[in-house]
């Protein structure tokens, strides 16, 4: 199973960034967990600066930014399942 | 977000040259406005709605139909530049920076980077706790913290559109010096206890991150997007305002601020940094009024402290600042950047 982390307060991008992540996994068809990652000791253990941060299986993918549709549909379809 | 990552490198570097080309292109057609723009509104005001040369309605007329559209325009074209050269930087390079750097050398490195690392409010927490956490002083972070929003891209533009180069150059740099100064200072007074304590004890799972490298077409695709959504967010405001100070311009007569914003009274600068620090969304709109009210009077110092106190000392950042930080370092915060303000408006007062 996917586990995937948003790690973002609530800002705008972290929301969009949530909305895309969930509808190229329900493309994929794979069972996976979505969680939003909203506190801050938790967000800083992935030592990032910059939200909105994704995260697969407990691999920092980005950060600061939101990823490319293509570029999320290449991170998930490289984690073994 | 568009994103180049799924072209072939040969596609990639067409798309490269083809956003070059219509960057070129939109700079050209840039000048030519920017120049026909006098021309322009002195026809409107004096052959279109053939008011009078000289008539006070005309003057104030001539002033707005110039003034806005310079205004936009310089907003546009510069935000665009700006918001380019800070793709270059980013929040995790600057701490990799910043780490390691003695007090003085650190706090000048910091207001520096403030000035030009891509930086929201909303990812200021994050920001002050991988800053602190990494061993980066709190005197050096907040150097950072107040350079950031004291040095202000919209304000720059609009003091360099109204005001000219040197008067843009020197809030810069008085900038600069408050936010080395703030933190500094902060630095000195040993008030590491008035952090929240939980930003103490967070630690990273040590996992190296390297930050995303766009290609030139994304930078300048972002580029533009920033900069429709900053002039998006204050043109009606600058509209505003220019409409405000042409009233001034045409209708108040010379000198008759002199009295109350002038160099003599010193209560002024005090006064406009108070008047300042709750004003905040409105920075774009209060340039252009005190660019008239200094035609009539007012003292430099005076208007760039207030200016300053607009856009540096703001509550929305204060408060996500709370989350992080004790009210104790706040409050002392608040005090020594305003004291900083006032004291660099009375410095130019006087040195001018």
């Amino acid at each position: 199973m996917l586990n995937i982390k948003i790690l973002g307060s609530g800002c705008a991008n972290c929301k969009k960034l949530e909305q895309i992540t969930r509808q190229i996994v329900a493309e994929f068809a794979v069972e996976a967990e979505i969680i939003k990652v909203t506190e801050y000791p938790e967000i800083m253990k992935y030592n990032i600066l910059s939200t909105p941060g994704l995260v697969i299986n407990e691999k920092l993918v980005s950060f600061g930014r939101i990823p490319a549709a293509v570029e999320i549909r290449a991170w998930l379809a490289s984690v073994p399942l | 977000m568009t994103n180049t990552a799924n072209l072939a490198p040969k596609n990639k570097r067409f798309a490269n040259l083809a956003v070059f080309g219509l960057v070129g292109l939109a700079a050209l057609g840039w000048l030519a406005l920017y120049n026909i723009l006098e021309p322009f509104a002195n026809w409107l005001a004096f052959g279109v709605l053939a008011l009078p040369q000289e008539s006070r309605l005309g003057e104030a007329l001539a002033f707005f139909f110039y003034d806005v559209p310079k205004i936009i325009l310089l907003l546009g074209g510069m935000i665009f530049l700006i918001t380019t050269l800070r793709s270059f930087f980013s929040p995790e390079q600057t701490r990799a920076w910043l780490g390691g750097k003695r007090e003085g050398l650190g706090n000048f490195l910091a207001a520096a980077l403030g000035v030009v690392t891509p930086f929201c409010s909303c990812s200021a927490v994050p920001l002050f706790i991988g800053f602190v956490e990494s061993g980066i002083p709190l005197g050096v972070t907040f150097s950072f913290l107040t350079a950031a929003p004291v040095i202000n891209e919209v304000a720059l533009v609009l003091l360099f559109g109204l005001f000219g180069w040197q008067v843009a150059g020197l809030y810069l740099l008085s900038g600069l010096a408050i936010a080395i100064i703030a933190g500094v200072l902060i630095g000195r007074l040993n008030l590491e206890r008035y952090v929240e304590d939980f930003v103490w004890q967070v630690k990273n799972n040590g996992q190296s991150v390297v930050g995303y490298k766009p290609t030139w077409y994304e930078r300048l695709k972002n580029s533009w997007q920033s900069t429709q959504e900053i002039v998006g967010k204050v043109w009606l405001y600058v509209i505003l305002g220019i409409a405000v100070g042409a009233g001034i311009h045409g209708y108040v007569p010379e000198s008759a601020l002199a009295g109350i914003l002038g160099k003599n009274a010193w209560w002024s600068v005090p006064a406009a940094v108070i008047l300042g620090v709750p004003l905040y969304s409105n920075a774009a709109g209060i340039i252009p009024i005190v660019s008239a009210l200094m035609e009539k009077g007012a003292a430099l110092g005076t208007v760039l402290a207030f200016m300053m106190s607009v856009v540096g000392l703001s509550l929305p950042e204060l408060i996500i600042l709370r989350r992080v930080l004790k009210p104790q370092l706040i409050a002392v915060f608040m005090v020594i950047v305003s004291l900083a303000i006032i004291f660099t408006g009375y410095l130019f007062n006087w040195v001018l």
